[in-house]
């Protein structure tokens, strides 16, 4: 298990603000998007980009890479800013985000995008995109591990729960899904529109290991992915605890934010609150 | 002794193809034993994943095959893949431009005894409007086992229809076939009948008929739909002047469609669609009778080639 020095902890919070930051420049600045579930996310990309994911940004289809497949599509703003820090592209790519002749889409699309591994943006396909994965992976002995994360709106997709078994069946414990879990959805509260109640039961009873960390702990994240990678008889499922529009005090837990934009009022306060200045020529 | 009906001709060919290239593997839903992907299973178990009766999952199991550097075929009824999966394959394959091969069983009517619910008559135009999508119709048994292999190696997606029985045996095994280049069965001169599928037999039959009145009509089999072979079809119409299509799929959106599309932009001439009535069919005891009592008998097709070779300009039907 990896222990985490005081300064990587710091250094991964610091990411994940930057990504927050970043997150909602870019849906500002495209006019379009969706904070709430990009912020819920920070933490998670912060991990997985700049702790765990064995990628190398200057050969973004390495064949034995890890993948990650950003299933929850619409959280793009927070996949582009980790990407683009990581090292895949130039952030000032981003400042005609919206435009046409921007390459990077709303949602990712794995051939315009360097580093996004698949295509996402209609919920649900991750889980089961992620089997096909793990399975090929295996098949050529390959320590190629694909990363999923979902949202827990995503869950209500019945696609979601086919792929959960699929992953069952095969024991693919070399494929871990992330579930973002905010309890918001775009019409309200999940627990008011489709409640999901029970969550880690529904993921064990279809035959998966199931661990709850608190998602805006890097530390936690962290140890789930360490301890994800000793579980060898089945896909791991890591229940992430997360607030909605995290780290801005005006969107947590307001479905309101989870398509909608900014202000200039209200980005500079939520970079306020971030503890991120507005970049001068960003 | 039966023809080798076209679901085996196919299930067969991925087992041998299967030996030949290992980055094949395959894909069911809990129906191998009906489109005979279990050939395949048997020879190579450990690349036959069968998740269930979950189309949707099937087809995105097959792109993170493919992401993964296979070359998945996933195998389900037709009317399930095409409709049930369709946003699957609009987005996870055709968008995402993924080498998934889509092995479309019972297609058509060919699943004439379980009937409506089962029959895939609008697979080619749900298909057809999908940008990156390659659709292939094989004709009959031997042919479809002959594309198993090109549309193996062919790098993107496609969907590849197959029957569940027999057709009227056409193609001879080891002659030329080639993704997107129809082929020239027949000459003639006073129209041609475009056939796909099922119904080339049937529209060589139609021409010999004609032929017994003194029309002399040709035949062109388009097996590929998407992309259409424009050459072939550009040429009938110059030389013949009337186009009579025939498939087995609604009027809609299929064969006839395409084929209507591509001559009123280029070279409008007389047109007659045989296919499937815009209703829905019955069930059948045979396919032969139930092709023939949803509109796509050998007398349909020349009752068209009469009509269409009346409507050119100056023509006359001979009797």
């Amino acid at each position: 298990m990896t222990e985490l020095s005081y300064e990587q902890i710091t250094s991964l919070e610091k990411i994940a603000r930057s990504l927050r930051a970043d997150s909602l420049r870019f849906i500002y600045g495209r006019g379009s998007g969706h904070p709430g579930g990009a912020l819920s996310a920070a933490e998670i990309l912060a991990v997985l980009y700049f702790h765990e994911l064995r990628i190398d940004p200057q050969h973004p289809d390495w064949s034995e890479r890890d993948r990650f497949i950003l299933s929850k599509g619409h959280a793009s703003a927070v996949l582009y800013a980790a990407l683009a820090r990581r090292g895949f592209f130039d952030k000032n790519e981003l400042k005609n985000w919206g435009e046409v002749d921007c390459p990077h889409q709303g949602h990712p699309d794995r051939l315009k995008t360097p580093g996004v591994d698949m295509t996402s943006g209609i919920l649900g396909h991750g889980v089961a995109v992620g089997v096909g994965l793990a399975l090929a992976a295996r098949m050529k002995k390959s320590p190629s591990r694909t990363y999923v994360l979902i949202g827990d709106g995503e869950s209500q997709a019945g696609i979601v729960w086919e792929g959960a078994a699929a992953a069952a069946k095969y024991r693919l414990s070399n494929l871990v899904v992330i579930l973002d879990l905010n309890d918001v959805q775009l019409d309200g509260p999940m627990h008011e529109i489709m409640p999901m109640d029970h969550m880690a039961q529904r993921w064990e009873a279809c035959g998966w290991y199931v661990m709850q960390v608190n998602g805006h702990s890097v530390r936690q994240l962290v140890e789930g992915l360490d301890l994800a990678r000793e579980i060898h008889d089945k896909p791991v499922c890591i229940i992430a605890r997360t607030t909605k529009g995290k780290g801005v005090s005006f969107m947590e837990n307001d479905s309101f934010w989870h398509g909608n934009v900014p202000s200039k009022e209200q980005l500079e306060q939520a970079l306020l609150e971030l503890g991120v200045e507005e970049e001068k020529n960003g | 002794m039966a023809e080798l009906s076209m679901r085996e001709g196919y299930g067969r060919a991925l087992a041998d193809y299967g030996k030949m290239n290992p980055k094949v593997v395959a894909v069911d839903v809990d129906t191998s034993a009906s489109t005979l992907s279990h050939f395949f299973a048997r020879e190579h178990p450990e690349r036959f994943f069968n998740v269930g009766i979950a189309e949707p999952c099937a087809v995105d199991v097959g792109v993170g095959l493919a992401l993964g550097g296979h070359i998945p075929f996933v195998n389900a009824f037709a009317a399930l893949l095409a409709l049930r999966s369709l946003e699957q394959i609009r987005t996870c394959v055709c968008y995402a431009n993924t080498n998934v091969k889509l092995a479309a069983s019972y297609a058509g009517l060919s699943d004439f005894k379980d009937g409506p619910t089962h029959f895939a008559m609008t697979d080619i135009a749900n298909m057809r409007a999908l940008p990156n999508m390659n659709i292939i119709v094989p004709c009959d048994a031997a042919q479809a086992a002959a594309f198993v292999p090109l549309v193996a190696e062919l790098v993107g997606p496609v969907y590849l229809r197959i029957n569940r029985g027999s057709t009227l045996p056409v193609y001879q095994p080891g002659s030329a076939l080639q993704i997107g280049k129809g082929i020239l069965h027949r000459q003639g001169i006073d129209l041609t009948i475009v056939a796909a599928g099922s119904m080339v037999g049937r529209a060589l039959l139609a021409a010999q008929e004609l032929d017994k009145d003194g029309i002399h009509a040709r035949v062109v089999e388009i097996h590929t739909i998407k992309p259409l072979d424009g050459e072939i079809l550009l040429d009938a119409a110059k030389e013949t002047g009337a186009i009579v299509t025939a498939e087995e799929h609604v009027r809609a959106g299929g064969l006839g469609g395409a084929v209507s599309e591509l001559l009123a932009e280029t070279y409008p001439i007389p047109i007659e669609r045989v296919g499937i009535r815009d209703e829905f069919c019955p069930t059948g005891r045979n396919i032969e009778g139930l092709l023939d009592a949803c509109g796509l008998s050998v007398a349909e097709i020349i009752f068209a080639a009469r009509k269409v070779k009346k409507m050119k300009p100056g023509g006359t039907e001979k009797q």
